[in-house]
């Protein structure tokens, strides 16, 4: 997989059952469709166990995933970016719109 | 399936001018000679050859083309039940007086179909393709019953041209000295695929009309409806699983590349507009699935043959179906 933002090489990691994608260019991150809820259920888990010495304001949900709720897909499907459609996000997909 | 496609000859495309001028006179009676003379390639690949004059074009093809079923899936186009859905061709007068004489030419064995001239999607502004009038467009084809059409049409091809596919890059591998990761994934996914899939056993289930090729580039808009878009390319036209016709756009959409909203308006018009494939309501993924996974093991198998064959790297889009067929693969 190829990073949407600097076109880097990104690595897929397990995390406690979690698909995690990173780059190894920006080190930036993508989770697949539902692990931020699943990450969020595992957080949840932990606090119960430990609850943390201070309250933290509860972060922002992530805004792509509420802003456009996305279709379902099957078992294989992509992660979903976002914003990055239309045929100017990936080289080649305008071209591949239009041939058999 | 040719493997160097070097394109028309100058004097395939004069020819197939005259085709579209004389069709044309047919048509209107004779012309005044003022319209615009110009002849323009429209489209000029393996899979036929097009050649636009004014409002006409005409269309050689491809070779091994079969006349019988290409006279069947005319009669179809030109039925009235597929008015508003599939471009009309123009048939010669004598097509109708007589079933004996096939209703086209041909050119150096090629036969040749004349067609009014219909506006393409932009290609210059993906953002703006009709993806509604699509999924509209195809729910209608699939609700024609194939009974009461000119026939027997031949079975859709979609896993026939998965399997062609997937036999292109066996020879694209051999001829370039070996399997590349990108070619391994794609066989793995392609192992994966159920029997049918793979067109290893037949297709059961009710048998829908089918276009066979449904992308951008095979939707019009023409004044005879007007202005409507219509659906072109009778090629492989046939009787099957109508989910195949669907099973490029999934796929776009399930590797990635198709806009979630595009493929929303797609799915959502064709099951307003009552199509078969899927259920009106619910995931539609349990009839999508095995198709596209076909679609995406097929357009992945394509770009890799090619790619290793001309010695590019794979682009951005492809590469993305191949890390598709990775997942594919993957799959308990």
């Amino acid at each position: 997989m190829v990073c949407p933002k600097c076109h880097g090489h990104m690595q897929t990691y397990n995390r406690n059952g979690v698909q995690i994608e990173q780059c190894g260019n920006c080190r930036g991150i993508f989770l697949d469709y539902g692990e931020l809820e699943t990450l969020t259920r595992l957080e949840g888990t932990w606090s119960q166990q430990a609850p943390p010495p201070q309250a933290y304001p509860a972060p922002p949900a992530y805004p792509q995933q509420q802003a456009y709720p996305q279709p379902p897909g099957p078992a294989w499907g992509a992660p979903q970016h976002g914003g990055h459609y239309g045929g100017h996000g990936h080289r080649g997909f305008a071209h591949m719109l239009f041939s058999s | 399936m040719t493997e160097a496609f070097t394109g028309a000859d100058d004097a395939l495309i004069a020819a197939l001018a005259e085709h579209a001028r004389a069709a044309r006179g047919g048509e209107r009676g004779a012309s005044d000679g003022s319209d615009d003379d110009t002849v323009v390639v429209v489209a000029d690949r393996a899979d036929g050859t097009v050649v636009r004059v004014a409002d006409t074009v005409a269309k050689a093809h491809p070779p091994g083309t079969d006349p019988a079923v290409l006279a069947r899936r005319l009669a179809v186009a030109a039925h009235p039940l597929l008015r508003g859905i599939l471009l009309p061709p123009y048939l010669p007068p004598t097509a109708t007086s007589s079933d004996q004489e096939a209703p086209f030419g041909t050119l150096a064995g090629r036969p040749v179909t004349v067609w009014p001239y219909g506006t393409a999607v932009d290609r210059d502004d993906p953002a703006a393709a009709p993806w509604a009038a699509a999924g509209v467009l195809l729910a209608r084809l699939h609700t024609v019953d194939p009974r009461l059409l000119p026939g027997p049409l031949p079975a859709m091809a979609g896993p026939a041209k998965a399997a062609r596919a997937m036999a292109r890059l066996d020879k694209a591998v051999a001829a370039t000295g070996g399997e590349s990761a990108a070619s391994r994934t794609v066989r793995a996914a392609w192992e994966r695929l159920p029997a049918p899939a793979r067109d290893e056993a037949p297709h059961e289930g009710p048998a829908a009309l089918c276009h066979g090729d449904l992308h951008l580039g095979q939707l019009v808009r023409h004044t005879a409806a007007d202005g409507r878009w219509l659906l072109i390319d009778i090629d492989d036209l046939g009787t099957g699983d109508p989910a195949w016709d669907l099973a490029r756009p999934a796929m776009w959409f399930a590797a990635g590349l198709l806009d979630p909203d595009a493929w929303d308006r797609f799915l959502t018009a064709y099951r307003s507009a009552g199509g078969s494939a899927v259920p009106a309501d619910g995931d539609p993924w349990p009839r999508l699935d095995v198709p596209a996974r076909a679609l995406a093991v097929q357009t992945a198998a394509l770009a890799v043959a090619k790619a290793a064959l001309t010695g590019r790297e794979l682009d951005e889009a492809e590469s993305e179906l191949v890390t598709a067929c990775g997942r594919i693969a993957a799959l308990g």
